[in-house]
């Protein structure tokens, strides 16, 4: 006989488990329903603490000093008047601090930040450079001195003037894409279509300023250098600390429990090296946390872009050629390459593809990851020409990407290991009501508002980075999970529960999950989508293991049964694939031609990302996505003051994102597209939520008004003066 | 941050005695603008004396017929007063289009005519502005000014005033009074800002020390048709980049009484009184209001990246009058 009993799987219910009884054998199944977060409560009571309000004994507390100008060298520092405030313990800059080494290649294959190079040097590189730390006994004490300290500056002349008239002197390098891929004859290509779409585009610097700022508290204990911070991976963070300080990689151990939000912001920098130095110099704790102001400087942001996409087509709208040029900014101390143009390697098929991202040099902040690098601008770009060529040729827009959809890579020739890109099309189109879509721009008017439509197509790749978990069968009948994983604020800890119940066979409530904390071994950080992916593959060998050691019915010892799992060999065993999440954006804008304003009412994505372990989390992830899209359509704009350097505004009164009154319905979802070489079927929605969304947003006021906005955001000015502000 | 005193005060001379007419001491109405700039620095006060428990909460009657708001009304409870929302429509709607419910729980009449710019450069301690340091320069003429002011501005500074509540009680033709050591005094809400000239960090006609004690509103009829229409670019929690305040009365077809303000364009919410008397007698039509939102604009001296305020100005105001002419003849 066979029972099916389906748990509760609503939003409100705890852990929730569908279970099939056969035969007698409990089958529990965890993922794929709705489950709320494991630590959900202790987040919302407030027993969850973060880096910043963890207590110390003995705690003292260092305040950054940042530059006031954007280039030349530190002439004096005046301490001696800050030494003499209240509180004050000492202040550490480029005359007295503890040298670090800042010339190794990181886990992530780059050097590390060049703000982790801190007070090595009189130089400064750029406006919010740190040229000092003042540590107090209280953190009010440290911010008043630290506003005290006078410094004296040799200025020198800076330049952060980005636009696109600096591809002269741009080059180009490889970042984790490569820079340049060509494939074909362009010129041919382009002159032979009998359509050809040849626009600009640009993209504002953008910043990720998670809610939870950035702090870190280092002492020494037992001999260790043991680090509570809030970042996206603690092996990440403790492996480059201890290359900075030449300390042997065991003596450092770097912890971070709960973690307020990274996308891309949270690895070594400044504060948690400046906390290490101050705890060296002083002996006891010392806590550094940075303000919504000084992250502007120190967490780094994704660079303005300077884009040109060509596109020739058949009548039909078959492509013939497609060529997409960026470029970005860098500091003069670091490259760091945002590769837009790569995002359209994978895309559409065309006999002639040319893809280049170059950089400029410039006085600025060194730009970093940010959510989605390369496809949340590139796919502006890209997505909105596709858009444009819709409306040339006459077809509608989904339709076209139907007709370009490749077989295999683009520029690769490789194949997919899934793409269900016209799937998610489909879908949408179903449910957002596409079609008998009028394709006429500005000819729907509802009082004040001009209404319109618009899609675009996401994509982002699937990764899968080496990754250890140990698993533990304890002797009272529950298991624990040890890996080096980091929950920003994904869901990652909860989806890694549901993993492992499910390879066990047992209810999620009798799984605990430990992460967080470098002495857990060695596991991927929490980016490039890749997080849960990779560490729910290391958690699914191990309970797999576990499953196979574990004789049925045989008692367990006191110290339980331990298993291990390393990915390394598996990963490194696959092959050559094109492997992407993809997805489809859908949104509705009202426009106001008399004011400018634009209001998105509603807003759908289709996704196909691989198997979805949490529905209530992945919807989180992706709506998340989407929104930050529609920040980025509308909204997100660091702008540089020219004449100083730095930031007009920097702070979240100036940097708007939408509010609840801009995030009309919103809805994400997704169509069945499991990883066929995953365990678990994972693909990764950490940023593919956002890729496309603010292109469909400009393609909808297109739709609206008639006039094509290639410049992000969509301010109402730039709708005022008809796409030329 | 600077370290502070803290003083609470229970009636009004308790409040001027405790002040004590000492520059280093400042009222703390909501704190919602004041505690902001005390920690980026931009406000440092020695003393704050809290005028929150002042017993000036009240929305009463005027001898006159109008309305007189006391001075630690919160926005909150402002907008949400029926007598307020009956007969001055435009100030409920004001005050309910800034801010967000909580800062609106906590931010009150007095505090919100006080509040400072939101210019980028006046909040940057480390940057030069006239304003907050005199003498040092703006940097916004030059720089950054997509929502800096067009009209009245000066070479000093091109700041713009935040605040939405003052252009309905602009329109709407209010009266600020205030209590000082040596007696009361009352100011029309026009006269109460001054104007930028080269002292824009002298922002009020307040005399020093002086206490705001509430806001009359005074009886009109043409108040009771009015609105306030405020555009930004995000549909809430911004600042606006042009507003517009407007109280109209349409008899046979023609203006027979109009009051208009501009918010978001100015130093001070800005009495468009040059569009009033064009519209004032004459036909209640898109034609005529957009040839009065000209009068008023042509004074504008916009910057190089602000000009669609003059735009987007005379777009509103016809948008507005328009929309309260349709409404009068209901």
């Amino acid at each position: 006989m066979t029972t099916t009993t389906q748990g509760n799987a609503t939003t409100q219910g705890n852990a929730a488990t569908t279970t099939r009884e056969s035969a007698g054998t409990a089958i529990h199944r965890s993922a794929g329903t709705a489950h709320t977060r494991v630590e959900g409560r202790d987040k919302v009571t407030g027993a969850a603490r973060y880096a910043g309000e963890i207590p110390f004994a003995d705690l003292a507390h260092g305040w950054l000093v940042l530059s006031t100008v954007a280039r030349g060298r530190v002439r004096a520092l005046e301490t001696d008047a800050v030494l003499a405030m209240p509180g004050v313990l000492t202040v550490l800059h480029h005359g007295n601090a503890p040298r670090v080494d800042t010339a190794f290649v990181g886990m992530m294959g780059v050097p590390p930040d060049p703000s982790t190079g801190l007070f090595q040097h009189d130089r400064v590189p750029h406006m919010g450079w740190p040229v000092a730390l003042v540590v107090a006994e209280t953190s009010e004490q440290a911010r008043e001195a630290a506003g005290a300290l006078v410094v004296r500056y040799d200025r020198e002349p800076h330049d952060v003037a980005f636009s696109a008239r600096r591809e002269a002197e741009a080059y180009p390098l490889d970042g984790h894409m490569p820079a340049v891929v060509e494939k074909g004859d362009l010129e041919a290509g382009l002159a032979a279509s009998a359509v050809v779409v040849d626009a600009e585009y640009t993209t504002p610097e953008e910043h990720h300023n998670p809610m939870e700022p950035h702090a870190a508290t280092a002492r020494w204990e037992g001999g260790r250098l043991e680090v509570v911070d809030s970042n996206q991976g603690t092996g990440w963070v403790a492996d480059e600390l201890a290359r900075l300080f030449s300390l042997d990689r065991a003596s450092v151990r770097v912890r971070s429990e709960h973690v307020g939000g990274g996308f891309g912001s949270k690895g070594t920098r400044a504060h948690q090296v400046a906390a290490v130095m101050a705890a060296t110099v002083l002996q006891r704790p010392v806590r550094v946390v940075l303000t919504r102001r000084q992250m502007f400087s120190l967490a780094g942001h994704r660079s303005p872009t300077a884009q040109r996409v060509r596109l020739g087509a058949d009548a039909d709208g078959r492509l013939r050629a497609l060529e997409h040029r960026s470029l970005n900014q860098t500091s003069t101390v670091h490259d760091f390459v945002e590769p837009s143009a790569a995002a359209s390697r994978s895309m559409y098929a065309a006999d002639a593809h040319h893809t280049a991202s170059r950089l400029v040099k410039l006085d600025v902040p060194t730009p970093t990851w940010m959510r989605a690098p390369g496809e949340a601008p590139g796919s502006f770009a890209l997505e909105s020409a596709l858009d444009e060529l819709a409306e040339r040729c006459g077809v509608d827009p989904i339709e076209l990407r139907v007709r370009n959809e490749p077989a295999v890579g683009p520029v690769s020739g490789l194949p997919f290991g899934s793409r269900n890109l016209i799937a998610c099309f489909r879908e949408g189109a179903r449910r957002f009501g596409w079609a008998g879509r009028d394709p006429r721009p500005g000819v729907r008017r509802e009082g004040r508002w001009l209404l319109g439509t618009g899609t675009a197509a996401a994509s982002f790749p699937t990764l899968a980075m080496p990754s250890t978990a140990a698993l533990t069968a304890e002797a009272d009948g529950t298991f624990t999970v040890r890996i080096n994983a980091a929950d920003i604020g994904t869901g990652a800890r909860t989806a890694l529960t549901l993993v492992a119940a499910d390879v066990l066979d047992v209810p999620a409530d009798r799984v605990r999950v430990h992460i967080g904390d470098s002495d857990l071994g060695a596991a991927t950080i929490a980016g490039g989508s890749a997080g849960t992916r990779s560490w729910g593959w290391a958690v699914t060998v191990a309970a797999q293991e576990l499953r196979r050691s574990l004789a049925p019915g045989a008692d367990i010892p006191p110290e339980g049964v331990t298993v291990r799992s390393d990915t390394a060999e598996a990963l490194g065993a696959l092959a050559l694939k094109e492997r992407h999440a993809f997805g489809s954006q859908f949104a509705e804008v009202a426009v106001d031609p008399a004011t400018g304003e634009i209001r998105v009412r509603r807003m759908l994505g289709i996704f196909a990302a691989g198997r979805i372990v949490n529905p209530l989390t992945a919807r989180n992830q992706l709506v998340g996505g989407m929104i930050w899209g529609i920040s980025m359509a509308l909204h997100e704009e660091a702008v540089r003051d020219r004449a100083s350097g730095g930031l007009y505004g920097a702070d979240l009164a100036g940097y708007h994102v939408a509010a609840h009154a801009d995030v009309p319905h919103i809805e994400a979802d997704w169509v069945d597209d499991p990883d066929p070489e995953d365990p678990v079927g994972i693909k990764g929605i950490g940023e593919v939520g956002i890729v496309g969304a603010a292109a469909a947003v400009a393609n909808a006021v297109w739709h609206a008004t008639g006039v094509r906005q290639r410049d992000l955001p969509i301010r109402p000015d730039r709708v005022l003066a008809g796409g030329d502000a | 941050m600077r370290e502070f005193g803290y003083q609470r005060a229970y009636d009004v001379s308790g409040a001027l005695a405790l002040l004590d007419g000492d520059g280093e001491a400042r009222f703390l109405g909501g704190g919602t603008n004041l505690v902001d700039l005390m920690k980026t620095g931009v406000e440092r006060p020695a003393r704050l004396v809290d005028v929150r428990e002042l017993p000036l909460n009240r929305i009463e009657p005027a001898e006159d017929g109008g309305l007189r708001i006391g001075a630690t009304v919160t926005n909150s409870d402002l907008a949400a007063h029926p007598e307020v929302r009956r007969r001055y429509p435009a100030l409920a709607q004001a005050v309910l289009a800034g801010a967000s419910g909580q800062l609106r729980n906590m931010a009150t009449v007095g505090g919100n005519l006080l509040q400072r710019t939101r210019c980028g450069y006046f909040a940057d301690v480390d940057s030069p502005c006239n304003k907050r340091d005199p003498g040092s320069g703006c940097p916004a003429i030059a720089g950054e000014h997509h929502n800096h002011a067009v009209l009245g501005a000066s070479g000093h500074c091109v700041a713009t005033h935040p605040s939405d509540m003052g252009v309905a009680l602009a329109a709407l033709d209010a009266r600020v009074s205030y209590e000082t050591a040596s007696g009361a005094g009352e100011l029309s809400l026009t006269d109460f800002y001054l104007p930028v000239g080269e002292t824009p960090h002298r922002e009020t006609a307040l005399p020093p020390g002086a206490l705001i004690t509430g806001v009359t509103l005074p009886a009109d009829g043409t108040a009771a048709n009015s609105r306030y229409r405020k555009v930004r670019e995000r549909a809430s929690y911004a600042f606006a980049i042009g507003s517009v305040a407007a109280a109209l009365d349409v008899r046979d077809g023609q203006v027979h009484d109009v009051r208009l303000a501009f918010g978001a364009v100015a130093s001070r919410p800005w009495r468009a009184r040059t569009a009033e008397r064009v519209l004032t007698g004459g036909p209640a039509d898109a034609e005529h209001f957009a040839a009065a939102a000209d009068a008023e604009l042509a004074a504008a001296r916009p910057l190089p990246h602000n000009g669609y305020k003059v735009t987007l100005m005379r777009n509103l105001v016809v948008a507005v009058l328009s929309e309260l002419a349709e409404e009068a003849a209901r």
